[in-house]
Formats: C-alpha cells, sequence, structure tokens
C-alpha cells in the first residue's frame, strides 16, 4: 500500500479541484435540473474525498462517512426532490436571481479569495493530512452561502444549503477523521428530512400561488383568486 | 544535439501539424454525424476538399483590397509559426523552444484572427461584417481569460516557454495533481470551445447566416485563398489541441530522445490524445444547445472566474 500512500494526497488535491469547480457550478448554473445534477457531483466528490482520506491511514469512521454521504446525498434527496417538486419547476429555463450572473460570479469570485486566503491561515502550519480539504471546504462554503443568498427560487435556495453542508463536511473531514459517527448518522438523517419537507412545502406554496420564485412571496396577497 | 538535427525535428513538427490538421477536422465532421446515428462524411473529405478548391480560380468581390487577398497567408502561416514554440512531438526543447513564450503563441493566433477579421469587413458583405464584430466579442472576452490562464501556470512552474511548464508537470507528479491544475485545464478547455467556435458558443454546422458567429466571415472566400483559411483554422484548432494536451492535460508520451523508434511512438501517441480530447469536445457539442449571443459573456465569465481561481488556488494552496 506505500504505493497508494504517495499518491493519495494527490488523488485528493483532484477531487478538492473539481469541488470548488461544482461550487461555482452552483452559481452559475440557471435551470434547476442542472443544479440538481451539479449538487449530485459534488456529493459523490465529497464521498470520494472520505474514502481516499479513510483508506490509508485506516479509518472506518471516515469511510462510514463516505457511505452515510454516498447513501443520502446523490440518491436519497434528489429522489425526494424529483418525486415531490412539481415536474414544472424543473422545467423552468430563467430563474429569478436577485443579482444577475455575471455580478453573482463576480461576488463569487471575490468569496473565494477570501475563503482561500483565511483557510490557508487557519491551516497554518498544522499537521494535516489533507489541508486541500480545509481550504477548499472553506471557500466553496462562502460561495454556497452565495448561492443561498442570490437564488429567489426555493429549490436552489434549498440547494445552496446542502452545498454549504457539502463544503463544511470536506473540511471536517480532514480535521477530524475519528468524528463520532453518531453525530454524523444524525446529519445523514437530518438532511434529506430537510429536503423532503421543503420539497413538501414548495409543492404546496406551487399548488396555492402557481411559482416558487422566494423573492414574489414578500409582499402580502389582500385578496387571494 | 546538434542545430540542425534540433531545426529537422522542429520542421518535422511543423509537417505533423500541417499534414494531419485537416484529418483531425475530418474525424470532428464524420463524429458529431455519428453521434446523431448519421453516417457522416468521410474523414479524408477536408482533404478532397482542399484539393478541390486549390484548383480552382481566385475571385474577390470589387470593394476587397490588399487586405483580403493577404488574409489567407496569415490566417495560415500563423499557427505554422506558433507550431515551432510548441511541444508538438518530443519533450525536449527543440530549436525553435526559446523564441518565444505561451503568451506570444497567443498573440501569433491573434495576428491570424485579426487579419481574417479585418478581410471579412473588407470584402463588403453585410454578413462579413456581422461576424466579424461577434468573433471580436468572443475574442476579446476570451483574451483575460488567456492572460490569467498563463498568470497560474507561471505561478506553478515559474516559466511560460511551453517545453519548461510540460516537464514541470512531468517531473515530480506532485505538481501535476493539485487544485490549481484541475482549474486551469477546465478555463482552457472553455477557451478551446469558444476560440475554435464550437458548441455552445457557435454552431459549425449552422447554415444560417444570421445565426453565424465564426463561418460568417469567410462567406466572400473562393478558390485558393478558401482553402488557405479553411486549412489555416483547421490547423490553429490543431495547435490549441496540442497546447492543451501537450502541455496541460497530459505531458506524457513524448519523444525524450531525437531517434526515429521514439518519434514514431511520440507520433502515435500524440494522435491518439488528440482523439481522445475530440471525443470530449464531441460529448459536449452533442449534449449543450448553442447560446444566445450575449450569453456568450456569461460563459466566459465564467471561465475567467475559474481561471481567476486557479490562479489563486496556485498562490494560496500550492
Amino acid at each position: 500500500m506505500s504505493n497508494y500512500h504517495a499518491f493519495e494526497p494527490e488523488i485528493n488535491a483532484l477531487i478538492c479541484g473539481f469541488f470548488v469547480l461544482s461550487a461555482f457550478g452552483m452559481v452559475v448554473i440557471r435551470q434547476i435540473g442542472a443544479c440538481l445534477t451539479v449538487f449530485i457531483v459534488q456529493s459523490l466528490l465529497l464521498a470520494a474525498s472520505a474514502f481516499v482520506l479513510g483508506a490509508e491511514p485506516l479509518s472506518w469512521h471516515l469511510i462510514a462517512v463516505g457511505c452515510v454521504t454516498l447513501l443520502s446525498k446523490p440518491i436519497l434527496i434528489p429522489y425526494v426532490l424529483r418525486r415531490l417538486v412539481p415536474r414544472e419547476i424543473y422545467t423552468v429555463r430563467e430563474i429569478s436571481q436577485a443579482l444577475d450572473v455575471p455580478t453573482s460570479l463576480l461576488v463569487a469570485l471575490g468569496l473565494a479569495l477570501i475563503g482561500f486566503a483565511l483557510g490557508t491561515r487557519l491551516v497554518g502550519a498544522a499537521p494535516l493530512l489533507a489541508k486541500q480539504n480545509v481550504i477548499v471546504g472553506f471557500a466553496s462554503l462562502l460561495i454556497g452561502a452565495l448561492v443561498l443568498a442570490v437564488r429567489r427560487e426555493a429549490v436552489p435556495q434549498m440547494l445552496g444549503i446542502l452545498a454549504m453542508e457539502n463544503a463544511a463536511f470536506l473540511a471536517g473531514i480532514a480535521i477530524a477523521p475519528d468524528f463520532p459517527l453518531i453525530a454524523e448518522l444524525a446529519i445523514a438523517f437530518d438532511v434529506p428530512l430537510l429536503a423532503f419537507i421543503v420539497s413538501i412545502l414548495t409543492r404546496a406554496v406551487y399548488r396555492r400561488v402557481g411559482s416558487t420564485a422566494v423573492g414574489e412571496l414578500a409582499a402580502l396577497r389582500e385578496h387571494p383568486q | 544535439m546538434t542545430i540542425a538535427q534540433s531545426l529537422g525535428l522542429n520542421i518535422l513538427q511543423l509537417v505533423f501539424v500541417v499534414l494531419l490538421a485537416p484529418v483531425f477536422s475530418g474525424i470532428v465532421a464524420r463524429w458529431r454525424e455519428n453521434v446523431q446515428f448519421k453516417r457522416g462524411p468521410s474523414i479524408w473529405q477536408p482533404y478532397r476538399d482542399l484539393r478541390k478548391l486549390l484548383s480552382k480560380e481566385d475571385r474577390y468581390s470589387e470593394s476587397a483590397t490588399w487586405v483580403a487577398r493577404f488574409a489567407p497567408y496569415a490566417v495560415c502561416l500563423s499557427p505554422m509559426l506558433v507550431t515551432l514554440l510548441i511541444p508538438v512531438l518530443t519533450s525536449f526543447p527543440l530549436f525553435g523552444a526559446f523564441a518565444g513564450d505561451m503568451l506570444a503563441a497567443g498573440f501569433i493566433l491573434a495576428i491570424g484572427s485579426f487579419f481574417l477579421t479585418v478581410a471579412a469587413v473588407d470584402t463588403g458583405i453585410p454578413y462579413g461584417a456581422m461576424g466579424a464584430s461577434r468573433t471580436r466579442m468572443v475574442g476579446f472576452l476570451a483574451e483575460p481569460v488567456l492572460i490569467v490562464i498563463l498568470f497560474a501556470v507561471s505561478f506553478v512552474a515559474n516559466s511560460t516557454i511551453p517545453y519548461i511548464v510540460q516537464q514541470q508537470w512531468v517531473q515530480p507528479p506532485a505538481h501535476f495533481f493539485s487544485p490549481a491544475h484541475v482549474l486551469v485545464l477546465v478555463a482552457f478547455l472553455m477557451l478551446i470551445i469558444a476560440e475554435t467556435g464550437r458548441l455552445p458558443v457557435d454552431n459549425p454546422s449552422g447554415h444560417f447566416e444570421l445565426a453565424m458567429v465564426d463561418e460568417s466571415k469567410v462567406l466572400d472566400f473562393s478558390g485558393p485563398s478558401y482553402a488557405l483559411v479553411k486549412w489555416g483554422s483547421s490547423m490553429k484548432s490543431v495547435v490549441l489541441y496540442v497546447i492543451f494536451v501537450n502541455v496541460l492535460l497530459a505531458p506524457w508520451g513524448l519523444a525524450g530522445t531525437p531517434n526515429a523508434l521514439a518519434l514514431g511512438e511520440a507520433i502515435a501517441v500524440v494522435f491518439v490524445k488528440i482523439l481522445v480530447l475530440l471525443a470530449l469536445l464531441i460529448a459536449v457539442e452533442a449534449s449543450l444547445a448553442k447560446l444566445r449571443l450575449f450569453r456568450i459573456a456569461e460563459y466566459l465569465g465564467a471561465a475567467f472566474v475559474v481561471a481567476v481561481t486557479a490562479m489563486i488556488a496556485a498562490v494560496l494552496a500550492p
């Protein structure tokens, strides 16, 4: 396994590169279905990173984290979202946003810069196996927060929360490889429940109002039709 | 290695690119049809087109000046000059290796597209001018992406000479695998798609003049000058593929010593690597729709942001 050990940080670095790319993807992509695909890819990358870090030195906790992530995020959440959210929402090409895409990209760039700078400071000289994870996770966390703030549609906003959660996990698995499994399991059940509740709410709101653009729901409507 | 040997190998690279450029366009044209379950033209069709066009008469519109007559040569010569600067077949520097870096390569390619743009306006047809302005729009948005990619590359490799960058990524594999590298690769791929006029930026097989970006510039060329423009643009694509494949994506498999066996092997390996890249580009093309013209700014903006993030990652998280 010594041969594998030499390559482990490199594979992990590649995964981190694609991870930050997927964070940008969630900012730039307009269609909800494509956003969901990017989220699935990001969750797969997170699971891959957990497996790579858990393989050498062998850590069953990390492998369990990888398995749980693999089960809940790329499979369960998309299933719930596809089943419960009305199909019309996925066919909308242009979703409403608080900022237009170029502006939000520039803001995302600034956040990435801050994330990378702070992440590097945070890691410092700590003897971590995967510093990349912390730095990239920090930057992706901020970008996920931007998605949450900029999107004015229910499903992409929730995907923003989940992306933040993914990013926090990416940093977490590098900092605490012996994370108690019970916490991980709790989160693994928490997140699909979040998806479930948001989907049902979205469905109800869509039925009543005919739109899930959150921005338009700010004003009170006196006379419902 | 003597200077004569080095120069000879450099010319061999040139011959490789000049002779094989049409076959790569032929393969792209064929695969593009194949993914739609059509048979598609023969991969040798570009050679037949070139032979036919070269045996015809040159015609120019009445308003055309020397620019339209000179442009085909500029389009054809600029990728040939760039070929001398980049590692096509060998991993050791050749005669022209230090004559210019990747920035110079970008500028030389820009000279060719500049002359083609001016010539499109010069011929006097309205579609030409429209295509010219659109290409410039794509071009000036693509330029900063290229520059930032070069910054990121030079932070990683401490150089922008293509041969040295290639060596840097081969020697310790740790350099090859980094977040910065992934981001540079993606940004450069997006740039190649924009520069070679493919979906989602431009539809290369479209026949509707009003929607054309790249193709409408060459509507008024005929005969040998059209042949040179076609040949030149396929060489430009191959040069971009070679930079992407040999310097950035997979800097392995080039000839390390100047003997015939190693060179033959390198020719085969480079050919296969470009085929893999073409398959990737066809997959991108088959799965995306053309962007609206003003969305191209968004697409290249995304490429720019990816490139800047690559630079940040190269500096802050090496």
